[in-house]
């Protein structure tokens, strides 16, 4: 009786329709994906690390992590360990509150993020109507926390990589989410299990100009190189996060892995056709599209060098953002003009704009050596 | 072209940061004291001093030979050419001929120790720009290849101690020339994979092109030698200028820059590692047999006087300057820091620039503290 | 090949522009007084045919009666070279003018001859220790230091 009560209580809360198939109600619910969703975090960034850390060593042309466990699988769990061992020091004239919540105003909202990401059809913890909406949203918090640490962190070097962080992630909001708004309009919808329902071919052939567009302003968001200026350990030993240790640094080093799956995770969705796939089940083909987008960032981290902060800025605002915005004229003028036409018309007329727009944009008027910021 | 800050409407106001003497970019203990504006360099004041280890006044302690492994440590990535420096004053003191098989050894090891401390000093400027370490490694590769030749001949990997007054120390192992071989067949498609790597990326041009720009008047007016010179584009060599040893022999050209940026520093290191090899491969082929010393007493007394020389050390000019009073020891001993006198331009050579261009751009003249301190 | 220019043709030079500016001059260097040093270093690197752009190097030696200051210059366009020389014989206060208006590059040499040695040079902007901390007492290159 009682559990009926809070049931409907949930229900009517949350307005959400739990699958009626979905056995004890909408609290079983919220608590099986809760802890699936945490596990399935920890779990893949832990798995993520080793294949970058692996990954990268091949690339360079060296082992990698072999020693911990067979083929170095482990090193993750030494890491950890290893991390949380550290003492915790923090500096003399830190602001102690600011110090200490950094880290976590700075993870919550990655987990957040998952809540809307479908792992199968209708599986996934609350199918919002906004999914996608919710995701642009919750995902900027993080910068609040980064930016709590660079200050609370009491030195120069932290407050340097700190603002520089908080810099690139509002320049590079607006690429990211007009590049989001050509699949919303493909789709017809912002929900995310809608949109991956949507996708009879993978948006990536529909839209390839926004997948380029959202893979770099997504990497640049979550600070990986080349945009990994904020924490560039050549020049500032560690930007915002120079002060941590402990679990705090822990906190930090799992946002940064938590953000890059979160972003692959939100482009398999988008772009590549969520867990829609052939032989295997349906999640499992989910891991394996983020496990390959997460690749592609390790291969881009390995070899780029690093861009400067003015040019960083100059990209987002000069080259990505007028190509978002050309993307997005094109889309909407297909979805009205042509509805009815056949998809490998339109896959031509995409593939087309983009081999014509990005060599004649990036010669004719933005270079990234012409980046400079008056400031 | 210096970026400019404009009045703005925000009042700021300028703050000092410490590039400590650690910090992982600055290739040793190297401290600078930065004025900064926001991101914009203001002003920097170098502090130097923490690798000072007195080795000017050890050397009036020690024999003339036995000061040579101290030289190795001065730029202790590049040995064999601070050894060759020395030797060669001594022996302008001294009046020592140098068999002709020496020479030939000298001239070999030291264009593979040229090659071996440009990959360092590429690598580590790539580093600098963020490319995270896989340049590196895979100069790294190469240098492994170089040491483990070194090590063939001294039986050391970093601070050989090889060239002794009047010739060197050992001869050249049996297994030494073939091994050089296929290093000499290998390293052109290396150098190769470098340039389709790296020559035209984007970023690297937009990091590099134009930055630091350091012009012909200020590089002679500073005393900057070396590829730093070059990269202004005066084509000036002390292997072609004052040709010491046998270089007057070999057949080699001379990269220059265009307009003394950080990447045309980048650019003529990398050419100057071609044309290093082709001077190894013109002095294998002539390598005559005989003596590798000459009969020099182990403490020699070179008879009183001065003397003044120099080389072509891949950084830079490297001279020792010695006295001697006709003693087992040198009255005074003292190395033409190429390091520090070409840091002398540093301070114009960033004023204006962001914190991202200090570092390149102290990372692109390439220094050792080790030469700098002493 | 870099030709040493004969001290004794510079000094003949020397003599005519800047009279009672010689001490005295062999084939290899020209010794000069370091009261006269700043006229003579300008006229080298003026004068046309001399043009005497590159500084090669300057250092000091402590022989016990008089510090000596070695100065080598290269010209560049014509490919000589020139070393001269000044003697400062007080060992109390010695000094001698700087060279760092003509050559940048004497900036850190001076400062480290300043440093361990302990010759001032008048006119150098930033005279400060370089390699050894301040309030180090002594000298350390000097003979009677160890």
């Amino acid at each position: 009786m009682a559990l009926a009560a809070l049931n409907n209580i949930g229900t009517q809360v949350c307005r959400q329709a739990v699958p009626p198939d979905w056995p004890g109600g909408f609290w079983w619910h919220w608590l099986f994906f809760t802890v699936v969703l945490i596990i399935f975090v920890l779990v893949m960034v832990m798995g993520v690390i080793y294949i970058e850390r692996r990954g990268m060593g091949r690339m360079q042309s060296r082992l990698g992590p072999n020693r911990t466990g067979p083929f170095g699988l482990l090193q993750p769990v030494a890491d950890a360990v290893k991390v949380l061992l550290k003492e915790n020091i923090v500096p003399a004239n830190a602001d102690k509150l600011v110090h200490w919540l950094a880290p976590v105003v700075a993870f919550s909202p990655v987990l957040l993020i998952f809540a809307v990401v479908p792992f199968q059809n209708g599986a996934l913890l609350a199918d919002l109507n906004i999914g996608i909406l919710y995701v642009v949203a919750v995902s900027s918090i993080s910068t609040v926390g980064v930016f709590m640490a660079g200050w609370g962190s009491s030195n120069k070097y932290s407050l340097l990589g700190a603002m520089r962080n908080v810099a690139a992630v509002v320049s590079y909001e607006m690429p990211l989410v007009l590049a989001i708004v050509g699949v919303v309009l493909l789709a017809g919808s912002l929900s995310m299990n809608q949109i991956v329902l949507a996708q009879d071919i993978p948006f990536i052939l529909l839209q390839p100009l926004g997948f380029l567009i959202f893979f770099i302003a997504g990497c640049a968001e979550i600070n990986r190189s080349p945009f990994d200026l904020m924490e560039a350990d050549s020049e500032l030993t560690a930007g915002f996060h120079t002060e941590y240790s402990g679990m705090k640094f822990a906190m930090f080093y799992l946002v940064e892995y938590a953000e890059a799956v979160a972003i692959a995770a939100i482009i398999t969705t988008l772009f590549l056709g969520g867990w829609r796939g052939p032989v295997l089940p349906p999640w499992l083909w989910f891991i394996v599209k983020v496990i390959i987008v997460f690749f592609v960032m390790v291969w881009t981290r390995t070899t780029l060098p690093r861009v400067r902060i003015d040019q960083l800025m100059s990209l987002a605002w000069k080259f990505l953002f007028p190509l978002a915005l050309i993307n997005l004229v094109v889309t909407a003028i297909e979805v009205l003009a042509l509805p009815a036409a056949l998809l490998w018309v339109l896959i031509i007329i995409n593939f087309a704009i983009l081999a014509a727009l990005i060599p004649l944009w990036s010669k004719l008027f933005f270079k990234l050596g012409w980046g400079r910021l008056e400031v | 072209m210096a970026i400019e800050t404009r009045e703005m409407a925000l009042k700021t106001e300028p703050f000092v940061l410490n590039f400590g003497p650690v910090h992982p970019s600055t290739h040793g203990v190297y401290r600078m004291r930065t004025t900064l504006d926001g991101e914009v360099v203001l002003d920097i004041e170098p502090v130097f001093g923490y690798l000072h280890r007195g080795i000017e006044k050890l050397a009036e302690q020690r024999t003339f030979t036995g000061f040579i492994p101290l030289t190795d440590r001065l730029d202790y990535i590049s040995s064999m050419s601070n050894n060759l420096a020395y030797c060669l004053a001594v022996e302008k003191l001294a009046g020592i001929a140098v068999p002709e098989r020496a020479e030939y050894i000298r001239v070999i090891i030291a264009e593979m120790q040229r090659i071996a401390n440009h990959l360092i000093a590429v690598g580590s400027f790539l580093n600098d720009c963020g490319a995270y370490f896989t340049p590196f490694l895979y100069m790294f590769r190469e240098r492994e290849r170089i040491v483990d030749l070194f090590e063939m001949v001294s039986g050391q990997r970093l601070l050989y101690n090889y060239m002794r007054i009047g010739g060197v120390s050992q001869d050249l192992p049996d297994e030494f020339l073939p091994a050089l071989r296929k290093l000499l067949d290998l390293m052109p498609s290396y150098i190769g994979e470098y340039e389709r790597l790296l020559k035209d990326n984007e970023i690297l041009q937009a990091r590099a092109r134009g930055v630091g720009i350091l012009t012909q008047e200020t590089a002679v007016n500073c005393g900057i030698s070396g590829p730093v010179l070059r990269s202004t584009g005066y084509r000036w060599d002390w292997r072609r200028a004052d040709p010491y040893s046998i270089y007057d022999r070999f057949d080699f050209d001379i990269p220059v820059g265009v307009q003394g940026d950080c990447y045309d520093r980048f650019r003529v290191r990398i050419e100057e590692m071609t044309q290093s090899l082709r001077i190894i491969e013109q002095a294998i082929k002539d390598l005559p047999s005989g003596p590798v010393q000459a009969d020099v007493p182990h403490l020699i007394r070179p008879p009183v006087g001065e003397a003044y020389a120099h080389i072509e050390a891949p950084k830079g000019e490297l001279g020792f300057y010695l006295v001697s009073d006709d003693s087992v020891a040198p009255y005074r001993c003292h190395v033409r820091p190429t390091s520090l006198i070409n840091l002398t331009a540093l301070r114009e050579m960033v004023r204006g620039w962001k914190v991202a261009d200090l570092i390149i751009i102290f990372g692109s003249i390439d220094i050792t503290l080790g030469e700098v301190d002493r | 090949m870099t030709v040493a220019l004969s001290g004794k043709d510079i000094a003949s030079k020397l003599e005519e522009r800047f009279p009672g500016s010689v001490v005295e001059s062999s084939q290899a260097c020209v010794l000069i007084k370091p009261d006269s040093l700043l006229e003579v270093a300008a006229f080298l690197k003026d004068t046309p045919e001399l043009n005497f752009d590159y500084f090669n190097y300057v250092t000091a030696v402590d022989y016990f009666q008089y510090f000596e200051i070695i100065y080598q210059l290269t010209s560049l366009e014509h490919n000589h070279s020139l070393v001269f020389k000044a003697r400062c014989y007080d060992r109390e206060n010695p000094a001698v003018p700087s060279v760092v208006e003509l050559w940048q590059g004497a900036d850190f040499q001076e400062r480290e001859i300043y440093d361990l040695m302990g010759i001032r040079f008048e006119g150098h902007p930033n005279l400060k220790r370089i390699f050894l901390w301040e309030g180090f007492q002594g000298y350390p290159l000097r003979k009677d230091f160890l």
